[in-house]
């Protein structure tokens, strides 16, 4: 991994597109009413904190804030769990009718985010589910399409996006491929 | 709460014997299932697709619905199999109907037999992970694992803790099972029964044995009651259920010896008025429900610990 790793995001330009996100998102809705964020743990979390803090930055309301454990709803939980963390979820609020904006912060599969709806609908019945993630690196196996996106990028697959906190915010870092001459902007 | 615990195990048979590691990873998975069986809806997809076969030859309900809906809330399909205790079982019986079980591609065979070792005997001539729901005067390793769950939400520890077991310890496979798993998790251990109920060598385990229960109960955190089992009443090791009440039964009185914090546990089912008394069962200290709720979760964290494993199984005999 050493020698090509690169950062695809700093936290100002996460931070700018974060804020972007939040305000599209307000806007989709025509305000917060009913919104509700949910992070998908456990990269999700922080951002979904982050985001219901821009939320209240503009509309003057937080939304509640979840956070989600998808491991049992794996579609590979009971084959390849040599050694299981599963983490609590906490929804500390009803679902049920809500509109709820599912966070991540790489999208690439889309097999976690098919769990993530799957574990959120046992919870109850929102009136629907959007998607937010910092980074799409493409390489989908489902048909799945974010609606928020801080930066899209397209990646082979062996290549490694991680998201760390960092600088006051978040910082993607890309490995295991070449830096790219350009990006797709968001 | 602890590191990151590793569960490597092919069958539960035991307490003894198995890691500590083993036993963490088993507390920390039921964590979230506790909170799946609070859910509206209590199920998760994570079993499907596996087969868990309840083979129960002593009749128990808590146990086999504990494990029933264990099974179910992981979305395995659970068949439940139900074998007169009244039938002679031998050896051969047994294995026979171990290779027809197996012919049907079971993922985990939980057992309860009276023999002691029959689950280790099934577990040897199987490719399915096998899970003991009690073998005889052995042991009943699920049991004690929700019974440490339990102490743990109630106490946020188990290490240090002063746990005194009260009653049959003789024939108590839950006793057994808890001693293992209690000294291995650091808490002290003490015992308290009738002379004839109470095994030698209790002491080797570092045990203090008592043939009152009031110097077991003493500043004790956690006091279990075992089961008076009734079979045993009347015949050389007890007089009457009447006498055995009088002097081991857990009242209030004698529950005001231990901590004023300490939770009361019974494994059930349970003879009211015999071993404990109903102000202390459905008292303020007693976790007894607590113990059949947190069954589920722990018996659930076991199947997918075990189903979960890579299936490469093959028999060793």
């Amino acid at each position: 991994m050493a020698g090509n790793d690169y950062i695809l995001l700093d936290a100002d330009a996460a931070h700018r597109g974060l804020r972007r996100v939040a305000g599209e998102i307000a806007e989709r809705g025509r305000g917060v009413a009913g919104l509700a964020i949910v992070g998908i743990r456990r990269g999700g979390e922080p951002l979904a904190m982050r985001l219901a803090d821009l939320v209240a930055d503009l509309e003057g309301v937080r939304p509640p804030v979840g956070s989600l454990d998808i491991t049992l709803y794996r579609d590979d939980a009971a084959t390849a769990l040599p050694s299981p963390r599963i983490g609590p979820s906490r929804i500390p609020f009803s679902v049920e009718g809500r509109r709820i904006v599912l966070v991540d912060d790489v999208l690439f599969t889309g097999r976690t985010i098919r769990a993530a709806v799957d574990a959120l609908l046992d919870y109850g019945r929102p009136r629907r589910i959007e998607l937010a993630v910092l980074v799409d690196r493409g390489g989908r196996e489902l048909p799945i399409q974010p609606d928020y996106v801080v930066r899209t990028v397209g990646l082979p697959d062996g290549a490694l996006v991680e998201v760390a906190e960092r600088d006051g915010g978040f910082v993607a870092t890309v490995s295991g491929a070449a830096a790219p001459a350009k990006e797709a902007g968001a | 709460m602890s590191e990151r615990a590793r569960f490597d195990e092919r069958h539960l048979l035991a307490i003894e014997g198995l890691r500590k590691d083993s036993i963490l990873a088993v507390l920390d998975a039921a964590e979230p299932f506790f909170d799946v069986s609070r859910r509206s809806v209590r199920k998760v997809p994570t079993l499907r697709g596996k087969t868990v076969i309840n083979l129960f030859y002593e009749a128990s309900t808590r146990t086999r619905t504990s494990f029933e809906l264990a099974g179910k809330r992981l979305s395995a399909d659970v068949v439940n199999i139900s074998v007169s205790t009244s039938s002679a079982v031998k050896g051969e019986t047994l294995l026979d109907t171990v290779k027809n079980l197996e012919a049907m591609q079971p993922d985990v065979l939980v057992v309860r037999h009276a023999a002691s070792g029959a689950a280790a005997f099934i577990a040897a001539r199987t490719r399915a992970a096998v899970v003991n729901a009690g073998d005889g005067t052995h042991e009943h390793p699920t049991q004690a694992l929700l019974d440490a769950f339990t102490i743990r939400r109630a106490k946020g520890r188990i290490e240090g803790l002063e746990v005194a077991i009260c009653g049959d310890v003789l024939h108590s496979r839950v006793a057994r099972s808890n001693v293992a798993l209690l000294t291995t998790l650091g808490a002290k251990v003490r015992f308290a029964g009738p002379r004839t109920l109470l095994p030698p060598g209790l002491e080797a385990l570092g045990a203090k044995v008592y043939d009152r229960l009031e110097p077991a109960l003493e500043g004790a955190d956690v006091v279990m009651m075992l089961r008076v089992q009734r079979e045993r009443l009347g015949g050389s090791f007890l007089p009457s259920t009447r006498e055995y009440g009088r002097i081991f039964g857990l009242n209030e009185a004698r529950l005001a010896l231990a901590k004023p914090d300490a939770i009361v546990m019974h494994p059930g089912p349970m003879n009211r008025g015999v071993e404990i008394d109903p102000a202390v069962a459905d008292g303020p200290r007693s976790v007894i429900l607590d113990q059949v709720e947190a069954g589920v979760a722990v018996r659930m964290a076991v199947l997918w610990l075990l189903a979960a494993e890579p299936s490469e199984r093959v028999p060793s005999a």
